[in-house]
């Protein structure tokens, strides 16, 4: 099955709606806490990168019979070093995000330690666009 | 003795079919059919919210026969402190406890004592980090079941400590054992704030079996109470409260929990701040917290819907109360006569498991399939959340058709489409909302309950 959401740049108030739904959802299909909880934890972290960085941006996901696929992808100023990006504590937000209490540099650390696989791929001046599967168990 | 898993039923000569129980459900637990709700007891966290809801108070609880609390020889009633609050001011504690003995009770305990046995219990799985972090209280064991059915995941956050009931319940029988009582002779009566601390007392999550005899609403006690109680000095009976501490009376209410544990701590009241809150906690939005107190009821266990004092005043009443009493740790170890490791040992429970409740059954394909129709189905209903079709949602509704718990007729929207469209007689679509609600839904009435402000 198959869901999109839109996130708007700089909606703090909004954040965190994709990932309430899609929690929703895969307790209705009955997959088990921790999964889930990794899932939410880790689309919550790319949806507040989209909200603290970009312009605005599309969640969508497709869920089978054995894993969930999110895909985020975003018009914003990309990433230019992505392996510094992935470091613990790196973070480019600005003095407004962090008094906001986010940009605490964790977000792609944590989305690395939530997920199975983790694909980004990023265009400076573009956009970013981030690729994450979690298996079922 | 009140059949398992069924502490709250429905009185259908009062129940008018309205839709307010319905609507402030916060599992869903509740549909109308025929013109009357009917409750999911898998569903039901016995929260109590549709009793405050229901204009008729059609909702009643059960509750054991107060007579058989005489075939023991020794008659304990145990209550939480919250008890005394809700009692007018002019009487004093004295009359309250002199009034419990001339209802037939032998001993009296209120269950918050001796409380820093509970407290250094709990303050060692903090330290052991026995728990997820933040650690969930399960104080309030609607909160328990909310968690175990909705999210599940949040079972590891939860401490495994018994309830202050559990505790008291130990200290009377080891008390009374000491005078020379066996434990047969012992009855031991529970008087209950809400539905939610029966079914943990009579079906108890984590525990093999429950400690207490029997139950009594707080509000029948009450008014047992009420017709015996002496306006005139009574005895002193303060002996009886030896181990009951400020920490102790203020445990029920709001904050008497969370004041004590962890360096940061949140506490809520309300089952639908719970929700909330539960929802952010488990998409770890919630950083450097530790500690999380949690109640159904508003105000607590001061809002039980069993009391029958004002919430507000009954908080008041029991603050300026504990002002009175020691500090826990002040009051000597040396009267308890169990020495308090072996009590501390009783009041570990058994690991709490998850009990999700909103799947659509273990096969997941079959679910999916399921859920891709309920989303189909919600593109043609009209999103109101009216509630006329009987369930609590148009989201809900959909998910009731595809479970085969619900008809597509059910609609009144789709009815009334179909009706224009010439698909349905005018005739036919009446007929199925009289047989939904009844024929006296049609008929006029002036003294029609379910009006504006009730249930509030």
């Amino acid at each position: 099955m198959k869901l999109t959401f839109n996130i708007q740049g700089g909606d703090f108030i909004h954040a965190g709606k994709p990932s309430s739904e899609v929690k929703k959802v895969l307790k209705q299909l009955n997959v088990d806490g921790k999964t889930v909880k990794n899932i939410v934890i880790a689309l919550y972290e790319a949806e507040v990168n989209v909200v603290a960085h970009a312009w605005n941006g599309i969640v969508s996901v497709e869920i089978d019979e054995h894993k969930i696929t999110i895909t985020v992808e975003d018009d914003g100023p990309g990433i230019p070093d992505i392996e510094l990006a992935m470091q613990a504590g790196y973070s480019t937000a600005s003095k407004k995000v962090r008094d906001m209490g986010f940009g605490a540099g964790m977000g792609l650390p944590n989305m690395k330690k939530n997920t199975d696989e983790l694909l980004i791929e990023s265009i400076v001046g573009k956009g970013t666009k981030v690729k994450m599967v979690n298996y079922f168990t | 003795m009140i059949e398992h898993s069924k502490y709250h039923s429905l009185d259908p000569s009062k129940c008018i079919g309205c839709i307010h129980c319905m609507k402030s459900c916060p599992t869903e637990a509740i549909r109308v059919v025929n013109g009357l709700a009917v409750i999911d007891h898998e569903r039901c966290v016995y929260c109590g919210q549709c009793h405050r809801a229901c204009p008729t108070h059609a909702f009643y609880v059960e509750q054991d026969d107060l007579a058989t609390i005489r075939s023991f020889k020794y008659r304990v009633i145990l209550f939480p402190s919250i008890m005394i609050g809700q009692f007018p001011e002019k009487y004093s504690e004295d009359q309250i406890y002199d009034a419990l003995k001339k209802v037939g009770f032998t001993h009296i305990y209120e269950v918050e004592q001796p409380m820093q046995v509970l407290i250094d219990s709990i303050d060692e799985v903090l330290k052991n980090k026995e728990t997820q972090s933040p650690a969930i209280s399960i104080y309030c064991p609607a909160i328990v079941r909310l968690i175990q059915g909705r999210y599940p995941s949040l079972t590891e956050n939860l401490i495994l400590r018994k309830a202050p009931h559990n505790l008291a319940a130990h200290f009377a029988i080891k008390q009374l054992m000491l005078e020379g009582a066996v434990r047969e002779e012992i009855g031991l009566f529970y008087a209950t704030p809400c539905i939610a601390k029966i079914a943990a007392v009579k079906s108890p999550v984590g525990e093999s079996e429950s400690i207490v005899d029997g139950i009594v609403n707080m509000n029948q006690l009450y008014n047992e109470v009420m017709k015996v109680i002496s306006d005139d000095e009574v005895a002193d009976n303060s002996v009886q409260r030896q181990n009951l501490s400020a920490e102790g009376i203020n445990w029920s209410l709001t904050r008497g929990e969370s004041c004590h544990f962890g360096s940061r701590s949140i506490a809520i009241d309300g089952i639908h701040n719970a929700v909330r809150f539960l929802e952010r906690l488990e998409n770890d939005q919630v950083k450097g917290i530790d500690f999380v107190e949690m109640r159904a009821c508003d105000q607590s266990c001061a809002g039980g819907i069993l009391l029958t004092g004002n919430r507000f005043m009954t908080v008041e009443r029991l603050e300026r109360r504990a002002k009175n009493y020691p500090a826990a740790k002040d009051i000597s170890q040396d009267s308890i006569p169990d020495n308090s490791e072996e009590l501390k040992q009783k009041l570990v429970l058994d690991p709490i498991r998850p009990k999700p409740h909103f799947a659509f059954g273990n096969d997941r394909v079959k679910a999916m399939e399921k859920m891709d129709k309920a989303q189909r189905i919600v593109c043609f209903l009209p999103g109101i959340d009216c509630g006329a079709c009987g369930a609590p949602n148009c989201q809900a509704l959909a998910e009731d058709m595809v479970n085969n718990k619900a008809k597509m007729s059910d609609c009144i929207f789709l009815q009334q489409m179909w009706v224009d469209e010439g698909c349905i007689k005018a005739r036919k679509a009446f007929l199925n909302i009289q047989k939904k609600w009844g024929i006296d839904r049609f008929k006029a009435d002036c003294n029609k309950r379910g009006q504006r402000n009730e249930g509030f």
